[in-house]
């Protein structure tokens, strides 16, 4: 309290952080090190690793795969989440609070569960699978993320401004259009961009419902057994990793300053 | 009231059928997405597989052989303890670190935050082999090690082992535990610290009075949200864990896969699934007596 600024809290922080970010840099560290072996002492500086990676032609299919299913995972769960964030936040209905720990079942099941149960009815009923398969268990999860981005975004807004539409005369849906719609514009980004990250990094519902056609997470798991074939792996990890944190910024950057025009504070 | 309506006029009055309405499409997909195919695999548990047939006759078989082999038993409890003492782990090393910036960092909180989470922007997969590299028999810790001339041959301890696999979901999982404490650490009125201290308390007894105590919900959360999804990992069992090191998940997935026995699978994912709702149930009531008797 009455000593410096930092103090042993702050050392300790600092210790904590440095726990947590020397493992994960090893990655890039070794992507760019001339050498197969993931090993100490470090060879020169190269970028054949990304070259390597780059002409790679089932690496750039899984990365295609992952696009395609996370876009359409994102876009489809927030539907879903935004149907029952507005009836969360715009009716009083009976029972609310368990339908929405319902909704949030899937953050705390264990995926492994999700993964050999939907296996089981897929295989039962005779559905083949496919990517389709690994989209629809990514969109079980992904919703109650959606709902709960799009909770706090819409309970942030105003009802008037509905009721305004409706009492000039617009139509439900042409309300939700011309005024819910742009009003939730910020939570649906990051709702979209929250539901493409979780669903592009997703490995058991995939390793349980994918098929031939891998996604990214399951084609590095194949890898992973091949040595000879990690530094490229590991450019890709770098890659995404960069990728996906400026991803993650712009995504708070956008919701934060949607809370802020709503409210005029940061939250 | 007014004659007017039927159906229609009753959708447009009653609140209750219209919100139920917009919310449908979402409890039913979840309806089949998530409660028929649990379902399908409790009954699928009662099943019996020998060979390639699998027979739908209702059966405790697999029960039976969960109870018998000593293997499963073992393996479950196993996976409860690591996953109690990764949740543990995680709690204590993330509470500091939580505290720090809910309370000593006054500008910039945003960016403390970011700095916290930036190591788990990285593929899940990738973090857990993190440590396969970190720990290795060629690993990071190994020639650093030779490289200082405190060792001349690799340790062989270090990977492939129950510590290995403790260690490498407490770092995975971290940023479950930091975020929610922090959340429930930003909550708490300021005013109320001050409180204590006007009249008295110490640091440390404040803490325990009025911190402590306030920040639970984050903390329990926190413990949840680790605990419940590490019991069943597949992944860091497998690529640090090796024999020692193995998982409940490991044995469900090798039922559904080489071992090609899915209700015996099934049986020994509903025995994980019940252990985890007692444990979980036990902590949570255990909580309450705690806080219970404090008052």
């Amino acid at each position: 309290m009455k000593k410096t600024k930092f103090g042993t809290l702050g050392v300790y922080t600092v210790l904590y952080l440095a726990f947590l970010y020397v493992p994960v840099l090893f990655i890039p560290l070794f992507s760019f090190n001339d050498s197969i072996y993931i090993a100490f002492p470090l060879k020169e500086f190269t970028l054949r690793h990304y070259a390597d990676m780059i002409e790679r032609e089932p690496l750039i299919n899984a990365l295609y795969n992952s696009l395609k299913v996370g876009i359409v995972v994102s876009i489809v769960s927030t539907v879903f989440g935004m149907l029952a964030a507005k009836t969360f936040t715009k009716y009083r209905i009976p029972g609310s609070k368990s339908l929405t720990a319902f909704i949030s079942i899937p953050l705390v099941i264990p995926l492994i569960i999700l993964g050999i149960s939907l296996l089981t009815v897929l295989k039962s009923v005779g559905v083949t699978l496919s990517l389709i398969t690994i989209g629809a268990a990514h969109t079980v999860i992904c919703i109650p993320f959606a709902m709960f981005v799009l909770i706090s975004r819409l309970e942030g807004f105003d009802k008037s401004m509905e009721e305004a539409a409706q009492d000039l005369g617009e139509s439900p849906w042409m309300t939700f259009w011309r005024v819910t719609f742009p009003l939730a514009m910020p939570g649906i980004i990051a709702s979209l961009l929250l539901c493409f990250t979780i669903s592009f990094d997703e490995f058991i519902l995939a390793f349980f419902l994918g098929s031939d056609e891998p996604t990214l997470p399951l084609y590095m798991w194949s890898q992973l057994r091949f040595p000879a074939k990690l530094p490229s792996v590991l450019a890709l990890g770098s890659v995404i990793f960069i990728t996906s944190f400026f991803l993650v910024c712009f995504a708070e950057w956008v919701r934060r300053r949607g809370v802020q025009t709503q409210t005029g504070s940061a939250i | 009231m007014t004659s007017s309506g039927g159906l229609r006029g009753y959708f447009v009055r009653s609140e209750n059928a219209r919100g139920f309405s917009l919310l449908a499409p979402t409890l039913i997909l979840l309806v089949l997405m998530m409660v028929i195919p649990i379902i399908m695999l409790v009954a699928r548990s009662f099943w019996t597989q020998s060979g390639m047939i699998e027979t739908a006759d209702f059966s405790l078989v697999n029960y039976q052989m969960f109870f018998e082999k000593k293997i499963y038993l073992y393996v479950l409890g196993k996976s409860l303890l690591i996953s109690g003492s990764v949740t543990f782990a995680t709690l204590i090393l993330a509470y500091p670190a939580a505290y720090f910036v809910a309370f000593r960092v006054k500008k910039n909180k945003l960016i403390w935050l970011i700095l916290i989470t930036v190591p788990f922007w990285t593929s899940y997969l990738l973090r857990v082999f993190a440590w396969k590299l970190m720990l290795g028999y060629n690993g990071v810790v190994n020639s650093g090690l030779i490289g200082i001339g405190i060792i001349d041959e690799p340790l062989g301890f270090l990977l492939h082992n129950v510590n290995a696999v403790v260690l490498t979901l407490a770092h995975a999982w971290a940023a479950f535990a930091i975020l929610p404490i922090y959340v429930s650490l930003e909550k708490i009125d300021k005013s109320l610290l001050e409180a204590a201290a006007d009249l008295g308390e110490g640091p440390i007894r404040s803490f325990l009075r009025v911190t402590l105590p306030l920040s639970m919900p984050g903390v329990i959360a926190a413990s949840l949200l680790v605990f419940i999804p590490t019991v069943g990992d597949y992944v860091t069992p497998k690529l640090v864990g090796g024999s020692s090191g193995i998982m409940i998940g490991n044995l469900v997935t090798n039922m559904f896969g080489r071992g090609n026995n899915w209700p015996m699978g099934s049986a020994i994912a509903v025995m994980m699934m019940i252990s985890i709702t007692l444990v979980v149930c036990i902590y949570l009531w255990l909580i309450s007596q705690v806080k219970k008797r404090s008052n």
